[in-house]
């Protein structure tokens, strides 16, 4: 996945933007109405927008099926707000983590910092619910859930040296 | 209650507003400026005064002040106020030089003293950030880089209206120096000990009050804002800072629910407060105010201009988006009102109401008209309108 830069935008909601295979420069705004809007910046003015789409929240996620996303990171922000306390997170695995080639229980996030590898993205794959035996590689994410804290620490864990 | 007469009447100024309403939405401006107009014509001295109805629309004016401030408190979450500090205080501190001093020092030119003066640098101060973010919406602006640094700007000048109205309340009230120094003591604890509280219990409160059901929530919700508004004006720290203050405290999902719920019922009755504004201003007054509006609106729009190109400069950006930046941020409207109508109810100074008026009418319409002559011409929006 590309670099996505979060812009909060206060009492409207968020733009995400990042820069596309071609080079161009492509934001989304979401609005906390649910509206989303698409927006494609010029190329010789990095400040100038043109919105391109306005869509409703359903038409959201019907260009989102379409673009081939799975629900699976909308699932788990829904779950995330419904349990208080729940954080969801994506921690990246540096090809220098030396948990590169080994088996997720290896790590034994579960035992040391109560958070949970519900899932490993790989590329364009994702592994849901891996096993403890599922061999991790530097560049993968891991989707994890526990509490932030639990989070922050295995994050530490993971970290190379 | 008059029976047929107050209905009668009564309808017929709803009418009237949904009227306006239309107007503005098929042209594509705020409403604020009809609504005005409208006071001014079937107010003291206008067209067609009231006879029965106007007790029941102070009241809802009054209503209508609180939920004004009540969401914008809703409108940013804690993190958010924290965050446009942290990044935007010195350019916060620009807008509030550059946009405060017109105003302060035309009321002292005019010899009102000191404090309508105070009140008319506010005035002249605050953006109207419904207006802007209808603009920004519009003009499908919400990607540009600048976008950000402009709704900062707002985000600090609605934390620096918490401090200021308390401040410009206690003086209205006035008194000896000690008693101004001990209210002032007062107000600071008060908005201190909301801010603790809100903090503290505010997602234990916005939890308790939460509820699926529309009504029990809405209900709910309206308890702690009357209370807390009535709590703060007995206080002597005015019920629209208590109001706003209300509104920081609620959190998540409440909040979220909240602001939809709240939607028609503060448009219902901030329009009744813009109306009733005008209502209390004398058409008779309004040639004599407006040359000084005029100027004043001129000034106005040329330091709200330098403070969106120094945002934007700052922020590293293009003399286009300095330029956009500048325009969007012209608009004033329903804060410049509220402050205004503080110190009107209050008798601080006649020509205030007047003043206010032409400065507010002529830059509600001509900032979002700026803002558009310097959008590329020809350039249209995508998808249709809603």
């Amino acid at each position: 996945m590309s670099v996505v830069n979060e812009i909060p935008l206060p009492g409207i909601g968020v733009r995400y933007e990042f820069v596309t295979h071609d080079g161009d420069r492509v934001a989304v705004v979401h609005h906390r109405s649910g509206v989303r809007e698409l927006v494609l910046f010029e190329r010789d003015d990095p400040d100038t927008s043109h919105d391109l789409l306005r869509l409703g929240p359903e038409d959201g996620r019907t260009l989102a099926e379409l673009l081939g996303v799975s629900q699976v990171a909308k699932d788990l922000a829904e779950l995330e707000r419904d349990v208080e306390g729940l954080a969801v997170d994506r921690l990246p695995l540096g090809a220098a983590s030396p948990f590169d080639g080994k088996a997720i229980g290896d790590t034994r996030a579960r035992t040391r910092t109560g958070v949970s590898i519900v899932a490993v993205l790989r590329g364009d794959e994702a592994h849901p619910a891996p096993g403890p035996e599922f061999a991790l590689r530097g560049g993968d994410t891991l989707v994890v859930v526990g509490t932030p804290r639990g989070i922050e620490e295995l994050a530490i864990v993971l970290r190379p040296g | 209650m008059h029976g047929s007469a107050f209905l009668l009447e009564l309808g017929g100024v709803i009418l009237l507003l949904a009227v306006l309403a239309r107007v503005a939405q098929r042209f594509g401006f705020s409403p604020i400026p009809l609504y005005l107009l409208a006071g001014l014509a079937f107010g003291q001295g206008g067209l067609v005064p009231l006879v029965t109805a106007d007790r029941f629309i102070a009241a809802g004016a009054e209503i209508g002040l609180i939920l004004l401030l009540f969401s914008l408190g809703l409108e940013y979450s804690a993190r958010e106020l924290v965050d446009a500090v942290r990044t935007s205080s010195r350019v916060g501190a620009i807008d509030l030089l550059l946009n405060f001093a017109p105003g302060f020092a035309a009321g002292v030119l005019l010899g009102w003293g000191v404090v309508p003066a105070i009140f008319l640098g506010g005035v002249t101060y605050i953006s109207s950030s419904g207006v802007i973010a209808r603009t920004l919406d519009d003009l499908g602006w919400m990607g540009n880089r600048e976008t950000p640094l402009i709704l900062a700007i707002l985000v600090i000048e609605d934390l620096v209206m918490a401090g200021f109205l308390p401040f410009a309340t206690v003086l209205l009230v006035g008194g000896g120096a000690w008693r101004v120094v001990v209210s002032i003591v007062l107000a600071a604890l008060v908005v201190l000990t909301i801010l603790t509280v809100a903090a503290r219990y505010g997602p234990a409160i916005s939890r308790a009050v939460f509820s699926d059901s529309d009504e029990a929530l809405l209900f709910g919700i309206l308890a702690v804002l009357l209370l807390t508004a009535g709590a703060t004006e007995a206080l002597n720290v005015s019920a629209a800072v208590g109001a706003f203050l209300a509104g920081i405290v609620f959190s998540g999902p409440a909040a979220d629910r909240a602001r939809s719920l709240l939607v028609p019922l503060r448009s219902v009755f901030a329009g009744t407060f813009f109306l009733f504004f005008g209502f209390e201003v004398d058409p008779g007054t309004i040639p004599k105010a407006l040359p000084a509006g005029l100027a004043l609106a001129i000034v106005g729009a040329v330091t709200k201009i330098a403070t969106g190109w120094i945002a934007a400069r700052r922020g590293g950006i293009g003399r286009r988006g300095r330029i956009r930046a500048g325009t969007a941020l012209v608009a004033r409207g329903e804060f410049s009102i509220v402050i205004a109508g503080i110190a009107v109810a209050a008798g601080a100074e006649p020509d205030l109401g007047p003043l206010a008026a032409c400065y507010v009418l002529l830059l509600a319409v001509c900032g979002p008209l700026l803002a558009r002559v310097v959008d590329r011409p020809g350039r249209r929006r995508a998808s249709a309108r809603r």
